[in-house]
């Protein structure tokens, strides 16, 4: 199914017969639900860009290369810089906003300016009766009733089916620098990453990979290259800067996991304390793409190490097992959390019918 | 204000439910004396009072956690408390209710600059959890003007925002975990240092729930390197029109200013008499507040001053050192104070698209000669969360009536030009019955379910933000 309105979405849900899987483009989707497809897509559309609010209101189904696009010709963006997986995960498909939502997908610039759910400002949802429900708004500030804007960023469609969303953007900076620290192992290169978001500095970007760290600041130019200078001299070691595209080609890579796209082994999504970033790793014996200053890990290892990583982990954070035999396999969760989960569950959607079996 | 009648029978239980409370908690954290009760009967928002019928100050979670579980067997309301600085009723009780203040969880728990987080007990106050890392040249983002009183745990309650949210975002960005027990006695851990949610993102709903959904009793909270400085500018123009297209143009030029907040004349002139901080006369002002090293100050300010010339200001004026940096936002942090000194006040909160501005300003202004009532416009102009000040005499017959009919008003204006009822202060009591207004039945229904499947008998904070006819028959059960 692949309504184009609102109401023939609420429609077909209300009507429906047994589970749907419900997807925008199915880029990033992880999970094992079945069911009938509903697809998202044909709601698609701009229904207000206004530039001098810095506010977008779109259709869920709207692809998200065309939004990125629209906002460029303005010179704004999407601050949360919603990585694409395709790659990663071996898809085909069109990335949509409401996907992105639903995954609450963010890159880099998380540690500066938040996630996906940070920029969200208002969702138009059908619920698993077919009810239509709106929260939030245009608005940058809102604290109007229960927040379900952010309960619905991330719900991967297990709560509701997204039909618009709006978003707060972000103006272009005018100029951006990337500080490639090499030379490093990874506890020293790590620790160069906490360094710099512990600075004054305004870091928008701190990763590691390839045995390189790298730290990024934007903004207007005379204060790029300042902050650029300042922050040479506080981490040491062998640095080179890179401006502009070259800059911007790196984080692309960092945020669309590009180093294991195509490369066999298991890939995992760990969120966890950046100072144990390092010894994570190591004992897992694996290779990773650091992002969040150490807070986010992906993790391309031998098949199997889930145990070894929950071990290591220990209550230190989450991991989330993205690709490979068995998976995706969200982290377990508290049974007090199961509680309340399901609970929403069932008054959000009674019959089950939502991606069912979706985030475990 | 309609409340709910009390429940007779909890009430007749008062020395029962009373003694068992005594018996889950240490001696002197029970109040139920009349006289000492009298210290709970409203917030911020004065207006309306009510004595509780008892006041817990527990230490630890697990005595929350006792006093809920006591509650919930007795089926007793419980009104969570911060520091009781709600400006809508937040915290103000019913007769049926126990009060739960947090002011005896205030302690720091853990502080890790590395990770960039603190990890806090929800009655300590919100500036001194910046005081608590400003030595390690870290501070918390959000900043609402009481921060010198009020809890984290009614900042998160109330998802608080503050002058600087403009870059910084507001309570919902800035929290990472929360340690929650539930109407039941049940604690639950929702987040972590690490921010990233496991799952459903649970601590998004909790966090704005106005103290309906549990109790908060400590928080991670991300803490951010201190900027090297800021510096603000005075921005006066000839009229509030000039003043919106100005702000407009400014975050249309890419410029990201900590703060752009707004004072109309009333304001202005209320302000001058009351604190001489030195503003022009004129209609309407920007103050203008930047951050970084002094180049970078520099540089945005000369942006922002070529922007606002195009404006034809009346004055701009840039703070050459410190003590210009303070008489500058003298003004700004005195406007309540100063209206306050005019009369009683109510402060209203909505918010509207920044393109809006300059209309619903108008309209306001012509709403104040419909009701024969002074209205004054303070406000965080950089994000369209507006605070009219309607001025009204409390001890004039009607006069409260007409300010709340005038304020209703402005609300509603608010919502139809695409904003919201309120932006900082949440719903509470005060704007409860005007939820409708913003959200069908169908939109408030899917909130007041989230509620159910954390209070299912609905006894946190009963009568607060929905309409007392929409969560009738919720309450009732």
């Amino acid at each position: 199914m692949r309504p184009s309105t609102e109401a023939e979405l609420a429609e077909a849900v209300a009507g429906a017969s047994g589970p749907l899987l419900v997807r925008g483009g199915g880029t990033r989707m992880l999970g094992l639900a079945l069911g009938e497809v509903l697809e998202t897509g044909g709601l698609s559309g701009v229904s207000l860009y206004e530039p001098a609010a810095l506010t977008l209101v779109v259709g869920a189904g709207t692809p998200l290369a065309e939004v990125e696009a629209l906002l460029a010709g303005e010179r704004q963006r999407l601050a949360f810089e919603p990585p694409d997986l395709r790659g990663l995960l071996g898809r085909d498909g069109v990335s949509t906003l409401g996907g992105v939502v639903a995954a609450n997908a963010s890159g880099s610039r998380r540690v500066q300016a938040g996630a996906c759910r940070d920029a969200l400002i208002g969702v138009r949802f059908v619920d698993g009766t077919g009810q239509v429900v709106k929260n939030g708004g245009r608005v940058m500030k809102n604290v109007t009733g229960y927040d379900l804007v952010k309960l619905m960023a991330g719900s991967r469609g297990v709560l509701c089916v997204m039909t618009e969303v709006s978003f707060k953007l972000q103006a272009l900076p005018e100029a951006e620098a990337t500080l490639i620290v090499e030379g490093l192992g990874d506890e020293d290169g790590l620790s160069a990453l906490r360094q710099a978001l512990g600075s004054p500095f305004d870091i928008s970007g701190a990763a590691r990979y390839s045995g390189r760290s790298l730290i990024r600041v934007e903004g207007m130019a005379g204060s790029v290259s300042y902050r650029a200078r300042r922050l040479r001299d506080l981490v040491g070691g062998e640095v080179a800067v890179v401006e502009g595209v070259a800059s911007a080609a790196l984080w692309r890579e960092v945020r669309d996991v590009t180093p294991f796209a195509g490369r066999a082994g298991d890939v995992w999504r760990i969120a966890t304390l950046p100072t144990v970033a390092a010894e994570v790793v190591a004992q897992v014996e694996g290779e990773a793409i650091w992002d969040w200053g150490g807070g986010l890990i992906w993790l391309l290892c031998e098949p199997g190490r889930g145990p070894d990583l929950a071990a290591v982990l220990a209550g230190r954070g989450h991991a989330t097992f993205v690709r490979g035999e068995g998976g995706p396999i969200f982290p377990p969760e508290a049974p007090e959390v199961v509680a309340l989960v399901a609970g929403l569950k069932a008054q959000f959607d009674p019959r089950g019918i939502l991606n069912r079996g979706m985030m475990g | 204000m309609d409340m709910p009648l009390p429940n007779a029978g909890v009430i007749a239980r008062k020395d029962r439910i009373v003694a068992r409370l005594r018996a889950a908690l240490p001696g002197d954290a029970v109040i139920s004396a009349p006289e000492a009760l009298r210290v709970y009967e409203c917030d911020a928002l004065s207006a309306y009072r009510c004595p509780p019928l008892a006041a817990v100050l527990p230490r630890t979670t697990e005595e929350v956690s006792a006093v809920l579980r006591t509650c919930w067997e007795e089926g007793v309301p419980v009104v969570p408390r911060g520091s009781g600085t709600s400006l809508t009723g937040g915290a103000m009780p019913t007769a049926d209710a126990v009060i739960l203040g947090l002011a005896r969880m205030s302690r720091v728990l853990e502080t890790d600059v590395e990770n960039r987080f603190i990890r806090v007990e929800a009655g300590r106050t919100n500036l001194s959890v910046s005081g608590a890392v400003e030595e390690l040249g870290f501070f918390y983002a959000p900043d609402p003007s009481s921060q010198l009183a009020c809890a984290i745990g009614g900042n998160i309650a109330m998802n608080s925002g503050g002058a600087h949210c403009l870059k910084y975002g507001v309570t919902t960005n800035n929290l990472l975990g929360v340690r929650l027990v539930q109407m039941d006695g049940t604690v639950v851990t929702l987040g972590g240092p690490w921010g990233e949610p496991s799952g459903l993102d649970l601590l998004g709903v909790v966090c704005g729930s106005e103290g309906q959904l549990g109790v908060v009793t400590e928080a991670w909270l991300r803490i951010l390197p201190k900027p090297e400085g800021a510096r603000p500018a005075l921005v006066g123009f000839t009229s509030n029109e000039v003043a919106g297209a100005c702000v407009a143009d400014i975050i249309r030029a890419g410029i990201l200013p900590v703060a752009i907040e707004f004072m109309d004349r009333p304001c202005i002139r209320a302000t001058e008499a009351f604190a001489k901080a030195g503003y022009p006369d004129c209609e309407a002002l920007l103050i203008i507040e930047v951050e970084g090293a002094e180049a970078e100050i520099d540089e945005q300010l000369a942006r922002i001053r070529a922007i606002a010339m195009a404006h034809d200001p009346v004055e701009f004026r840039e703070a050459a050192n410190a003590a210009e940096a303070g008489r500058i936002w003298l003004g700004r942090k005195s406007a309540f104070g100063a209206m306050g000194q005019l009369g009683d006040y109510m402060c209203l909160d909505g918010t509207i698209p920044v393109s809006a501005l300059s209309f619903v300003l108008k309209r306001i202004g012509e709403m104040s000669r419909d009701f024969g009532l002074d209205v004054g416009n303070v406000f965080h102009a950089g994000d369209g969360n507006m605070h009219p000040l309607i001025l009204y005499n409390a001890n004039k017959p009607g006069d409260l009536e007409r300010c709340e009919a005038f304020g209703a008003e402005i609300l509603k204006l608010c919502v139809e030009v695409g904003g919201c009822l309120t932006g900082e202060h949440g719903v509470g009591i005060e704007k409860r019955d005007l939820m409708s207004v913003q959200f069908t039945p169908a939109d408030l229904e899917a909130q007041m379910r989230v509620k159910d499947v954390f209070d299912p008998k609905w006894l946190l904070n009963p009568a607060k933000v929905f309409p007392l006819g929409s969560s009738a028959e919720r309450r009732a059960e």
